[in-house]
């Protein structure tokens, strides 16, 4: 009955998804920027630094006595060493002629003059340099000189710096993309909450609460709760009006049956030549036949529809069977009948007290018709964990001894009981009603005597 | 005893008031809500036969009515509805009892004597003739200061007698009265009844004489 919905993916993965890649891509970006950043400005320290060493090179430089004297001064260097190992070459040029330092140190690409520094990055010795180059003009005996001078400095200190900040960066990443990744998941439930607790709230209803729904939702979903609530205003009505159409049926039928008995049965009493009898006997025993199918047909469809949306609540089993009892006490006393039954204790099972009752109405209906007059039906109800059993025996024809297990067939009839009025519904109605609780139905004969017996079990609660 | 049928089914009702009539009880029929009110205001009954579906409201909604104004009168109601759960609602209601339509009046007067039992009906439901009182609610026959208990088929036998004393009855129509028209009897099942009779009566004035070939009828020694 219930076929499962196709769901198209789900909207709380689709959002999570969706704002956690979101916040990926931020991240990434956020790492990458900074890191470049940092990049940038590891490089501008060093540069600064470079540069700085470098003035003081060119500053330390004069004309002393007729010749050029590059002094290099401590700090120059001191300054360069604060960071790591890193290693320091320099060299230094009079009018583009090697003077002092590293010979091979390469030559800047960009010409760099006195006011600006030639900045480049290169390669010497197999490490990665950063080196910039500066000059300075200087007279010697009136005639000018022009000193250059550059400065390198592996890049150990900025490659470790760097890695230090980006670890740093990655670190801040994930954490906001944990954090994100957080409130991605507490929006998703949030915006699945609603959709949840209006799903909850309406498969918790029973299969007779046709009331609107009023749960609060939000905004977007008013429409859907609307277009629900009209339909359940339909479902509503159409179901009244089916209940309305089975009762105003049955009325219909039972009531023109009803005349026709009756009449029947006055005439019975006012007619007195046989056969005319035996033809009014004919009339009475059809409408009991027609009655009795039509009310079962009407009962199995009602079983049917509640066995598939079971309303169960605990019930006090022994209360219910007595109830029932009392109920057709006088119908069993027109054939001097007498049950014996002795209410026990409370015998909680958990169930729908309608169809129970219907079943346990249909077994004792069942026992009082194909019971000899002044006989007994013993009814018992007995506890063994776990379950509860209501035992039902009768002192009559008891079933055949072929075929008794076909009985719970719709309109299949035992082959002894051709002479008594039955639809053949009755126990395919109490085999119904007891599948739906889990329980069992055994039918057999008295083993110590003759009639029959039929015994159903509930599991107790 | 005195019965007040609510039923719209002009036939029906019919059929129902000729019966309880030949049973020897007084009825009334009202068809609709405000005719029974207006018996029930200047009548006392011993019971209310009701409908359900009538032409100006609901059967239950009236007997809920009927009750909070402290009606005591019982109620079997009438039902074509076939639900338990619709039966057990007049229940609760207020109903005594309920009985399906079509239904069998052995049935009907079977719920109206358990119903009558358990409000302790009055002495009206004791007849006499000769030295014997016959208790058709309770189902005991006294002579000689000697209460017997009767059984179902018994009683219901002896009340046909005790209805038309000194008439003749029937085997055959007595077997259509006492067994249901689906059991399969013979005429002479009756005589099993008749005899049991019989043994309850010896020691008084009043005696079932077998007429040959018509049946029986209650007549004094």
């Amino acid at each position: 009955m219930n076929g499962m919905l196709k769901g198209t993916g789900s909207i709380r993965w689709r959002l999570i998804v969706q704002l956690l890649s979101g916040a990926a891509i931020l991240t990434i970006i956020l790492i990458l920027i900074v890191r470049s950043f940092a990049q940038q400005l590891a490089e501008q320290s060093q540069d600064n630094i470079l540069n700085a060493s470098l003035t003081a090179i060119l500053d330390a430089s004069s004309i002393q006595q007729g010749e050029l004297t590059v002094d290099i001064p401590y700090s120059a260097f001191s300054m360069l060493s604060n960071l790591s190992n890193d290693r320091v070459f320099y060299r230094i040029d009079q009018d583009g002629a090697f003077l002092t330092g590293y010979a091979d140190l390469p030559k800047p690409k960009l010409r760099a003059t006195t006011d600006t520094p030639a900045f480049m990055t290169s390669t010497y010795q197999d490490i990665e340099i950063r080196m910039v180059t500066a000059t300075r003009l200087l007279a010697l005996e009136g005639r000018p000189i022009e000193l250059q001078a550059s400065i390198a400095q592996s890049r150990n200190g900025q490659a470790k710096t760097l890695a230090e900040i980006s670890n740093m960066v990655m670190l801040f990443g994930s954490g906001f993309f944990v954090i994100s990744a957080i409130i991605a998941l507490l929006a998703a439930q949030s915006t699945v909450g609603p959709l949840k607790r209006l799903a909850a709230s309406v498969s918790r209803r029973g299969p007779h609460d046709l009331r609107p729904v009023t749960a609060s939702v939000p905004e977007e979903m008013a429409p859907l709760v609307q277009s629900l609530n009209q339909f359940i205003q339909r479902l509503d009505t159409s179901l009244t009006r089916s209940e309305d159409f089975i009762a105003e049926a049955a009325h219909r039928v039972r009531t023109p049956l009803a005349i026709v008995r009756a009449q029947a049965e006055i005439t019975l009493r006012r007619v007195d030549k046989d056969e005319n009898r035996a033809t009014l006997k004919e009339m009475i025993r059809a409408i009991d036949d027609s009655s009795r199918a039509a009310g079962q047909l009407l009962d199995h469809a009602m079983v049917t529809f509640r066995t598939d949306h079971l309303e169960r609540s605990k019930i006090d089993l022994g209360a219910l069977v007595g109830e029932t009892v009392d109920r057709l006490q006088a119908v069993a006393t027109l054939k001097d009948i007498v049950f014996t039954y002795a209410e026990i204790d409370p015998t909680q099972i958990f169930g729908d007290a309608i169809l129970i009752q219907n079943a346990v109405q249909n077994l004792l209906d069942n026992a009082i018709k194909y019971s000899p007059v002044e006989s007994d039906i013993s009814v018992e109800l007995t506890v063994e964990a776990p379950w509860v059993t209501l035992s039902i025996c009768d002192q009559g024809l008891g079933f055949p001894k072929t075929g008794a297990e076909r009985l719970t067939e719709r309109f299949a009839r035992g082959d002894n009981v051709s002479g008594i009025v039955g639809s053949g519904l009755g126990l395919t109605i109490v085999d119904e009603v007891i599948q739906a609780h889990s329980g069992n139905l055994i039918i057999s004969n008295n083993p110590n005597g003759v009639g029959a017996c039929v015994s159903i079990s509930f599991p107790s609660s | 005893m005195r019965f007040l049928l609510v039923e719209d089914n002009i036939q029906l009702a019919k059929a129902i008031c000729s019966h309880l009539l030949l049973d020897g009880h007084v009825v009334d029929h009202a068809d609709r809500l405000s005719t029974t009110r207006d018996y029930l205001a200047t009548t006392a009954y011993d019971m209310i036969l009701l409908d359900i579906m009538l032409p100006d409201g609901d059967g239950r909604e009236f007997l809920n009515r009927y009750r909070g104004s402290a009606g005591k009168t019982p109620v079997i109601v009438l039902t074509a509805r076939s639900e338990v759960s619709d039966r057990v609602g007049v229940l609760d209601l207020g109903a005594d009892d309920y009985i399906t339509k079509p239904f069998d009046f052995s049935e009907l007067e079977a719920r109206c004597r358990a119903v009558l039992r358990r409000h302790g009906g009055g002495a009206t439901n004791i007849k006499s003739f000769g030295e014997v009182e016959f208790d058709g609610l309770s189902g005991t026959i006294t002579h000689h200061g000697t209460t017997t208990n009767l059984r179902n088929k018994e009683l219901r036998l002896l009340e046909i007698f005790f209805n038309v004393p000194g008439q003749i009855c029937s085997k055959s129509k007595l077997v259509d009265r006492l067994f249901s028209y689906d059991e399969d009897v013979s005429e002479n099942a009756i005589e099993v009844y008749v005899a049991r009779l019989r043994k309850h009566l010896e020691g008084s004035n009043v005696q079932i004489i077998t007429v040959r070939r018509l049946g029986y009828r209650l007549s004094l020694v």
